[in-house]
């Protein structure tokens, strides 16, 4: 059944160069946007593994027995 | 700012590792135990229930759902906790995620050598255990995506990017590859036939690879690399572009498992095209997981745990780039069929899983439990042991995999194949599989040491079930404005959607057209539907797992046809399999054939 829904839509082969050209521009649009990007927003992502709100020296304490 | 008071849950990463751990150990030793049985028979122990061809299954689904699958559960609750500084969105979808996971390999360590298979790669289990998977998925999924929508951070860092990629693109390609028809409670057939089956168990199959083998896992690299090195990744700006780039990229490439099938030209060379493209993104995650380490370097020769981190990350490099170049048409004709593969996808499997693992646990561990790792040199020991294992499991391999080739296509001055007997490449190889099997024990034994470091550094230490965190809570008000990708990042749901529409065209494409145009698979008028006889038989080459090794693929070689079919020359057509539920063309050995 669905062959014959898919089937029956008119010009159905320009689907995937309309999808291509969306993703195309995507990609250049992404691209100048990561150049252009922000300095201090991309130094603060590239951070966020690092905030993960623990205190780093309770937990160097506990490391080395002291608490 | 008031801070808040959180708790991060420990407790269900203790459970994913403990089962990581061990499923890693079952998972390896019955791959140690197949590739025994490759040289030596009698370890098949004259019982149906341990044959090669329903251990091998049994050892890729152990190994690539439950030991990968615990390892990248393990990675993403840790990770994805501190990341969002949010607690799990509920612990009790995190226990039904856990429980319902080990439940669903629990079957498949039953079904499995009982035979009950769909025999797809990958995709052996039966239809009541597919449901499982797809239930317990969405309970991940919801867990997963309910905890985002309750962060207390704006933007989301790139390895969460990686784990929706994840989770939305496994249960795509789940659901679309179990598509069958039941018959009884274990035994279904496949939804799909012919080469449009093998269209789909490729893609799924391709995909499984990137979605379950190496998203989850550059998700992993881009938070726990940076952290055991103590430095932020080397470039953010290049892990934006990798994401979009690989996931957009990796949907299209599965086609390059049919190469010189009866798939039609234009899906192979679509495959071709887009593996090749594929280089670039695997390399730029890749770089940016090595430069990361720019200016340790020093501190790489005595920390185990970055040790583990460089040969993973540098192990996906070579497999990335060795993907490609076997999806290269004459590089594919020499390599396909072959050991080679096998050596192939053990780089991958071997260096880049296992060994993130290893370097996740150990730097994982002694934090949860509060103490030191046990043994440095317990952990140097496993580095080296693991490092020769993946050696000697790979070379081998690839020596073998080019022997095979070597003999399958030599004819003599007269034009006759000068090795007929198939047997004569088996037991001339035979060498190499003993040297695979030292390589797997090699590798096993590292696993076992770690498993006794780890214990003991449990043991030393006390667990923090809950770790406290004091965060700011999230400001609702700022939410608006910015530039388009920053409100990108703080949208979860439309993030989400936009990964699923990249994804799903790449699919779309590749598999519409061949569904859709009838002049594709040309019809055959002597094929006909089986009888009930052959439809037993086939039944049996199913459940015993012949597909493991036997395909039923005669390629368009001159060496192949006079094989397989020298009277009358012929090689396989689209129109042969389409009465074939599921197909089978992309194994090692092509032997067992119609034509044959």
């Amino acid at each position: 059944m669905y062959k014959d829904i898919l089937g029956d839509i008119d010009n159905i082969e320009i689907w995937p160069t309309i999808s291509f050209v969306i993703f195309f521009l995507f990609f250049l649009i992404l691209i100048w946007w990561v150049l252009k990007a922000d300095k201090s927003f991309i130094t603060e992502m590239s951070n966020k593994p690092f905030e993960d709100g623990i205190d780093t020296e309770r937990r160097e304490a506990i490391k080395s027995n002291e608490l | 700012m008031e801070l808040e008071k959180i708790n991060y849950d420990n407790k269900i990463v203790k459970a994913f590792i403990i089962a990581t751990v061990t499923f890693g150990i079952i998972g390896m030793s019955v791959g140690l135990l197949a590739a025994i049985q490759l040289f030596y028979p009698l370890w098949n122990f004259d019982l149906q229930y341990t044959s090669f061809g329903r251990i091998r299954p049994l050892h890729t689904n152990a190994v690539v759902f439950a030991f990968v699958g615990n390892a990248m559960f393990v990675g993403i609750y840790y990770s994805m906790q501190r990341l969002l500084k949010a607690r799990m969105f509920s612990d009790l979808l995190s226990w039904i995620h856990f429980w319902g996971w080990q439940l669903i390999i629990l079957a498949a360590v039953i079904t499995l050598p009982l035979g009950m298979t769909s025999s797809k790669e990958y995709a052996e289990l039966e239809w009541p255990i597919d449901i499982a998977i797809t239930i317990i998925w969405v309970v991940f999924g919801w867990n997963m995506i309910g905890t985002i929508l309750r962060r207390r951070e704006k933007h989301m860092y790139v390895a969460i990017w990686f784990y929706i990629a994840t989770f939305v693109t496994v249960a795509v390609l789940h659901i679309v590859n179990s598509f069958a028809i039941p018959v009884t409670m274990f035994k279904s057939y496949s939804w799909y036939a012919g080469v449009q089956d093998a269209l789909v168990q490729w893609w799924y199959g391709h995909n499984a690879v990137a979605f379950f083998l190496t998203t989850p896992f550059l998700g992993l690299m881009y938070y726990f690399l940076p952290k055991a090195a103590n430095r932020p990744v080397y470039s953010y700006k290049l892990s934006i572009v990798h994401f979009w780039s690989l996931i957009f990229i990796y949907i299209w490439a599965g086609p390059h498992h049919l190469l010189y099938t009866s798939l039609p030209d234009w899906a192979q060379s679509l495959g071709v095209v887009f593996s090749i493209m594929l280089i670039a993104p695997s390399w730029g995650g890749m770089l940016n997981g090595l430069l990361t380490l720019r200016g340790a370097w020093d501190r790489v020769r005595e920390d185990p745990v970055l040790k583990f981190m460089v040969v993973a990350v540098t192990a996906y490099g070579m497999a990335t780039l060795e993907g490609p170049l076997l999806s290269l048409k004459n590089v594919n004709a020499i390599a396909h069929f072959t050991d080679w593969i096998i050596a192939h996808v053990h780089v991958g499997g071997l260096g880049w899983n296992g060994f993130l693992t290893f370097g996740m646990l150990y730097w994982v561990i002694p934090r949860m439990w509060g103490t030191k790792l046990y043994s440095t040199k317990l952990a140097n020991l496993h580095f080296w042991v693991g490092t020769l294992g993946i050696m000697f499991y790979a070379l081998p391999l690839y020596i073998a995999g080019v022997v095979q080739s070597l003999m399958w296509k030599e004819f003599t001055a007269d034009g006759f194949l000068q090795y007929q007997n198939f047997l004569e490449t088996t037991t001339q190889i035979l060498p190499m599989y003993m040297l695979r099997a030292v390589g797997g024990s090699l590798y096993l034994t590292g696993v076992i040491i770690m498993a006794y470091n780890l214990i003991k550094t449990a043991y030393a230490g006390k667990f923090i079930a809950n770790e406290e965190a004091e965060v700011a809570p999230m400001v609702k008000t700022v939410s608006s404005g910015g530039h388009w990708h920053h409100v990108l990042e703080r949208k979860p749901v439309i993030f989400t959607v936009l990964a699923l529409v990249a994804i799903l065209i790449g699919g779309a494409i590749e598999m519409v057209p061949t569904f859709l145009i009838k002049s594709n698979i040309p019809t055959i008028a002597s094929v006909k539907p089986y009888t009930p006889l052959e439809l037993h038989g086939r039944d049996i080459y199913v459940r015993e797992g012949c597909v493991g090794c036997h395909s039923q693929m005669v390629r368009p070689f001159r060496s192949e046809v006079q094989r397989y079919d020298p009277t009358n020359g012929e090689y396989s057509k689209a129109g042969e399999y389409v009465y074939d539920h599921p197909f089978y063309g992309a194994q090692t050995v092509p032997a067992l054939t119609c034509n044959a």
